[in-house]
């Protein structure tokens, strides 16, 4: 069965972007007018090297190498220089993949199988030691369950950094005929990609993940709320839960250990909103993305009132790692109270761009630098907005913050769900202010004055700003305003989205002049 | 083959909301059964239909025991769904920060430009609407612009053109008429 060559060509949305389709498609007419037989083209997830995408990796005896990037009319040349050997003549080639440093310096727990297996091969997710937790799980008790995801520290890796074993005990103390497990797969902040790619590289991993949140709580029933921006996550995810169904990983007896775990993707409809987890709670019943006010909390009364477990992908997926390896093994990652890794994203204008998965602590500066290589267009970096479009821009006498949740914090920024978008010395960070305002007019739900109507004031003022209309009374009255945002706001839309505006005012003043 | 060519497609603008009422219904029957079937059953009429007709807003609300206020207010809280018919191809230009990063401004102003068309309106033939999209989760390959389940990567004013070009040539032997 197993054929003597294999290679590999991501199917991953981003190595699709880049052309991935079409050299898949040469390789196989390729293949096809050599007669050769002993050649299977796997299509696997990326690794996250995003510069080097589309990136094709043969098997050889030595282990994976990779070669990109691949463009459709290299395949050609490739195979004519050996490449199916593994031959390293070519000048696309990298060598051994592992060793590519950009790789070889990561701490790859949550992304141990990303680009490595087909996202949709349950025989590669079984052999790279998937599935071990959950069938540790089952031969626990509930609270041994979440004793463990307590222990191992793993906070919320959506961007609120809550402690999601305490949130699973809520879940797992409540009385209720039915629980929920959602999934938060709503990623929309710019600059990050992460679970987009968890998703699309390992989907098993998440569905993992959720089955034995729902063994933990005794919920029966999973949703995956999913960005409709995401059509081909959608597709591997249908394609995965098909497959666990089948083979009892999900239904009405899961692994023959007499629980029922059920699970659907749902798809938004483009409303940033509906990241957050009562907006989104709201949109899965069927309703407009309205923020709730808290109490009560989702884990008492969730999803249709019923207890509910709102985790993100990366949370959940990194729930199948702590029970395959144990919470000692986690938490030995990291620093202070954060701890095990994070999935950093690097984005806009980087030269290597790319998922960068370390143990919390490693700099900013490091980051932009030792992996992302400067600017993609060689210009000086300037800016840096950290968290997404509600986190701040960091000028570069901030670069050297260690990146965890509270060394960012101390500095009035936030790690949020790790997306890390760098901008050159052309950018104009009053523009950037502006459009910071702007998309908040664009995505609140309108529930709370100070989100609805402070952010159309907010680009007003900031409009009268650029114009040069009364600089110093308008800058005045945008601190005003951003103050009463951040203080009178329902939830992190209205009350952060003065982040990047305050820190351009303070770091970049000469912007609004 | 150029982007002069008729369209191949009747307009959906005469195509009466009667037309499409077994379609509504059937992606009722389909999703009614589901907790919060709501979302759902628009996203299959949209992809379907193309859009959500106001005939799927009176049968919607009559099957689900909703308002029509309610169902009607649904649809518009969400940028996705559209209550008027929309061209043949979706092009939808990433507006958020990773992209505006690499020159995403531009690109949005070209697009405009190329097309000569503003945030959410159709080509006169009914090829293109255009869209802004705040994120496709493709920040390492940016400036993004997403066709259908189509997503590009790092592309400039000259590969946008390529793809309207590409969009809007009908090849002559495989003419649809959809």
């Amino acid at each position: 069965m197993s054929a003597h060559n294999k290679v590999y060509i991501p199917r991953d949305s981003s190595s699709l972007s880049m052309g991935a389709e079409k050299v898949a498609v040469a390789f196989q007419l390729a293949l096809q007018a050599s007669d050769s037989n002993d050649t299977t083209i796997i299509r696997n997830g990326s690794r996250g090297l995003y510069w080097l995408e589309p990136m094709v990796e043969v098997d050889t005896p030595e282990g994976r190498v990779a070669y990109g990037p691949v463009k459709a009319r290299d395949v050609e040349s490739l195979i004519a220089q050996g490449m199916l050997e593994g031959k390293q003549d070519h000048p696309l080639s990298l060598g051994l993949t592992e060793e590519i440093p950009y790789l070889k310096k990561q701490q790859r727990l949550t992304f141990a199988r990303a680009g490595i297996i087909d996202p949709v091969s349950l025989d590669d997710y079984l052999a790279t030691d998937g599935y071990t937790g959950l069938k540790r799980a089952i031969e626990l008790a509930p609270q041994a369950i979440v004793d463990e995801v307590k222990e191992s520290g793993l906070r919320g890796r959506g961007g609120a950094a809550f402690p999601t074993g305490i949130k699973w005990q809520t879940v797992l103390g409540a009385e209720a005929s039915q629980k929920y497990i959602v999934c938060n797969a709503d990623e929309g902040d710019s600059g990050t990609f992460a679970d987009r790619l968890q998703m699309e590289a390992d989907p098993f991993g998440l569905i993992e993940g959720m089955t034995i949140a729902g063994l933990a709580v005794g919920a029966t029933q999973g949703y995956i709320y999913l960005r409709e921006e995401y059509p081909h996550a959608h597709e591997i995810l249908d394609e995965a839960i098909a497959i666990a169904e089948q083979n009892n990983y999900l239904g009405d007896n899961v692994l023959g250990s007499g629980k029922a775990f059920y699970l659907e993707v749902r798809l938004g409809a483009k409303a940033y909103i509906c990241g957050e987890e009562t907006a989104l709670l709201e949109s899965l019943e069927g309703k407009r993305g309205m923020v709730r006010p808290k109490p009560p909390i989702p884990a008492l009364e969730g999803l249709f009132g019923q207890p509910t477990v709102v985790n993100n992908v990366l949370s959940l997926s990194t729930v199948a790692i702590i029970l395959a390896k144990g919470a000692d093994f986690y938490k030995d990652f990291g620093m202070g109270r954060s701890l095990g890794t994070m999935p950093f994203q690097l984005a806009g204008n980087l030269k290597y761009a790319g998922l960068v998965e370390m143990a919390f602590g490693i700099t900013l500066k490091e980051l932009l630098y030792d992996f992302g290589g400067g600017s993609f267009n060689g210009k000086p970096l300037r800016s840096v907005q950290a968290g997404g479009p509600l986190g701040t821009y960091l000028p570069e006498s901030q670069w050297d913050v260690k990146m965890d949740y509270e060394e960012m914090a101390a500095l009035g920024a936030v790690l949020g769900h790790g997306g890390v978008v760098a901008f050159d010395d052309s950018v104009d960070m009053a523009e950037q202010a502006r459009f910071s305002m702007e998309f908040c007019v664009v995505e609140s739900c309108g529930k709370c004055t100070p989100c609805r109507i402070g952010s159309t004031r907010g680009v007003e003022v900031i409009d009268k700003i650029r114009a040069g209309e009364d600089r110093e009374d308008n800058i005045e009255l945008l601190e005003e305003l951003c103050e009463t945002m951040v203080d009178g706001s329902l939830c992190a839309m209205g009350g952060m989205t003065p982040f990047p505006v305050q820190s351009a005012l303070k770091h970049f003043s000469e912007d609004f002049s | 083959m150029s982007s002069s060519l008729p369209n191949a497609t009747p307009s959906k603008a005469v195509a009466v909301d009667a037309a499409h009422l077994s379609a509504i219904t059937s992606h009722i029957d389909n999703n009614e059964q589901k907790p919060g079937p709501l979302l759902p059953i628009l996203h299959d009429i949209q992809n379907d239909i193309g859009y959500i007709p106001d005939a799927a807003i009176s049968e919607i609300s009559k099957r689900l025991n909703l308002s029509r206020a309610e169902v009607h207010g649904v649809v518009s809280f969400y940028h996705h769904f559209s209550t008027k018919p929309r061209g043949r191809h979706i092009v939808e230009v990433c507006c958020a920060e990773s992209c505006q990063a690499l020159g995403g401004r531009d690109l949005q102003k070209h697009a405009k430009e190329k097309l000569g068309l503003d945030w959410y309106q159709t080509s006169k033939d009914g090829e293109i609407t255009l869209e802004p999209v705040y994120c496709l989760g493709n920040c390492a390959c940016s400036p993004a612009v997403r066709v259908g389940k189509q997503i590009l990567g790092r592309v400039d004013n000259e590969d946008f053109d390529e793809l309207i070009e590409e969009l809007t040539t009908v090849p002559v032997t495989l003419m649809e008429g959809r």
